[in-house]
């Protein structure tokens, strides 16, 4: 069992079920939402260390939500998840404090590792703070 | 006039005034002197004149001039006798006069080089020196024009050379004035004239064409140039918004085939995890099952690969900015294809300028088009053959050039124009994505540089990418 609580943001359902299904497969503590709203939602009822957040969602985008994330938890690690050609979003996204951007697909094992680098950052920044 | 004395001063008056009289008498009419004034006194004094013809003449006609002779004084000259009736007595005058004045009168009418002037009388006997045709008293070596009866001129063919004459009768004593002129001397200042007009009007048509076609040929070479150089310039644009638009349409395809791609890859994974759970594996086609979803991960991977690769190539991203020698970047880029090419004994040259200006850029980027194309190289060769990478410094344009040149096929002339469009490829299917080069375009132009290429079948295929040096 990791240590991290992670959660999904994306609003491709058919990715999200699976993903997360996967996920918990891999004894990984995860919880999956399908809009920026309902993340930041959840933030404020639950502990999270990472959240992968998909940057092109229809009403509140990532850019937008990683924004917010960041205003109210500052020390949550965002992972972006780029589909399209957004890389300007997601270096955009660097420049407003996400961990890394993941292009679409991604292998899962992957995906994890960069889940894993971002905890062990959140991990000594607290440390430090 | 029988007195001497009066003779003389009347002599002496003639003779301030001209020269030319060399004597003066008065003959009574028994033709005996009866007064003499000039240098010959004891000669002259004594002759009696009534016999000679001249005297005979001037007692009839009571005026007459004589022709040119030579007479006691052997000097050519003339006299001029006047009869003077004087109650029931009859005078002569008659003045000795030197021939000379005559001649200096007719010479002055010597035109140019070759003209001639001379006095003949009736019977063709010259009265005075020509320039070249005779000597006085004899024929002149001219035609015979004492029959002349008045003005005429005429060209006339003498000796082998055609000279224009002119006569003209004397009226007092039917001399005949001759003027030569030969027509190529009298006339030149005419003929040069209207030579030099000639000239003058064909070196104005000539200098008309010249300057038309030198002015026109000049504006066809500036419009030709202008053309090419539109052309060339629309042709940039057209490849520039065509690029542009295609980056597009790629992102916009990449996107919509990531997402699926993306749920397509979490379904396999789903179900590869599955498939590690024990009561699945003991299945009877379990084997199957995961070689088939190996196989949908391994064709996700291979779809991701395509949209991550349009995906560059619609990038917009500002290139990372950095010192880099090209040269270095160059070796690097062979490092990574050195291997394949010696596999398949090609040989990589490289030429490289030691004083190859540092330039900023994006090292990735620039990597990226040097692999590009020195990969089609190699796939263009396939096997035994030469790659040749130059790189220059030029300095009057201030640009960093480098050659990549191929011993391949070449590229075919219909397929060149195409070479730099997306997905337009010549590798098997499977084999190219045919966006290389179009990567390599579109990198390049962001660079702030220029790719070009130049190609001919059989001999090869030259890659020359200009970059100017920041």
């Amino acid at each position: 069992m990791e240590k991290f609580k992670m959660l999904v943001v994306d609003d491709e359902p058919d990715f999200l079920e699976t993903i997360i299904k996967r996920l918990k497969a891999r004894k990984i503590e995860v919880a999956g939402v399908d809009s920026g709203y309902k993340a930041l939602e959840f933030l404020d009822k639950h502990d999270v260390d990472v959240i992968v957040l998909d940057v092109k969602m229809p009403g509140m985008d990532g850019i937008e939500t990683l924004r917010a994330i960041k205003k109210k938890k500052a020390r949550v690690e965002v992972i972006m998840l780029t589909g399209h050609a957004s890389v300007e979003s997601g270096i955009q996204g660097i420049q407003l404090g996400a961990f890394d951007y993941v292009m679409k697909p991604v292998a899962l094992d992957e995906l994890l590792e960069k889940v894993r680098q971002a905890y062990d950052r959140k991990m000594i920044q607290a440390d430090k703070a | 006039m029988q007195n001497e004395d009066y003779l003389n001063r009347v002599f002496n008056i003639i003779q301030t005034r001209s020269k030319s009289f060399l004597d003066l008498g008065v003959i009574d009419e028994e033709g005996n002197h009866l007064a003499y004034v000039g240098p010959h006194y004891s000669i002259l004094k004594k002759v009696n004149y009534k016999d000679e013809k001249w005297f005979q003449e001037v007692m009839v006609t009571g005026v007459y001039v004589s022709d040119v002779f030579l007479g006691f004084r052997k000097i050519p000259h003339f006299i001029i006798a006047v009869m003077v009736r004087e109650k029931n007595q009859s005078w002569v005058l008659r003045a000795t006069i030197d021939s000379d004045i005559i001649d200096n009168i007719v010479r002055a009418a010597w035109i140019g080089k070759k003209g001639d002037a001379m006095i003949i009388n009736r019977e063709n006997v010259l009265q005075t020196t020509p320039r070249f045709g005779g000597k006085v008293m004899e024929p002149p070596k001219a035609p015979d024009f004492a029959a002349a009866t008045g003005t005429m001129v005429e060209a006339m063919d003498f000796r082998g050379e055609t000279i224009i004459y002119a006569t003209s009768i004397i009226k007092l004593k039917k001399w005949i004035l001759v003027i030569s002129e030969a027509p190529t001397e009298q006339l030149t200042p005419l003929l040069q004239a209207r030579f030099l007009a000639a000239l003058i009007g064909l070196g104005g048509v000539v200098l008309i064409i010249i300057g038309t076609y030198v002015t026109t040929r000049a504006m066809m070479k500036e419009l030709q140039r202008m053309d090419r150089k539109q052309a060339a310039s629309d042709e940039m644009a057209i490849q520039s918004s065509k690029m542009a638009a295609l980056g597009k349409m790629a992102a916009g395809i990449a996107h919509e085939i990531n997402n699926p791609l993306a749920v397509i890859g979490e379904k396999a994974g789903w179900m590869k995890d599955l498939l590690a759970m024990e009561d699945v594996a003991k299945s009877e086609h379990f084997q199957e099952l995961l070689d088939a979803v190996h196989k949908i991960e391994f064709h996700v991977v291979r779809a991701k690969t395509v949209t991550h690769r349009l995906l560059g190539f619609a990038r917009r991203m500002e290139p990372v900015e950095e010192r880099v020698n090209i040269n270095e970047i160059l070796d690097e880029s062979i490092d990574f294809l050195e291997n394949d090419a010696r596999y398949r004994n090609i040989d990589i040259q490289t030429n490289y300028a030691p004083d190859l200006p540092l330039t900023t850029t994006d090292q990735a980027q620039l990597q990226q088009v040097f692999l590009n194309i020195i990969t089609n190289a190699i796939d263009a060769i396939d096997k035994d053959g030469e790659i040749v990478i130059n790189t220059r410094s030029i300095k009057q344009n201030n640009r960093i050039s480098i050659e990549i040149s191929d011993t391949g096929p070449g590229i075919p002339k219909e397929a060149l124009p195409k070479i730099f469009d997306p997905f337009f490829t010549t590798k098997e299917v499977g084999k190219g994505t045919g966006l290389g080069l179009s990567i390599a375009y579109s990198i390049i132009e962001k660079l702030g540089g220029r790719i070009m290429v130049a190609s001919e079948e059989v001999i090869g295929t030259t890659f020359t990418i200009y970059l100017p040096p920041k």
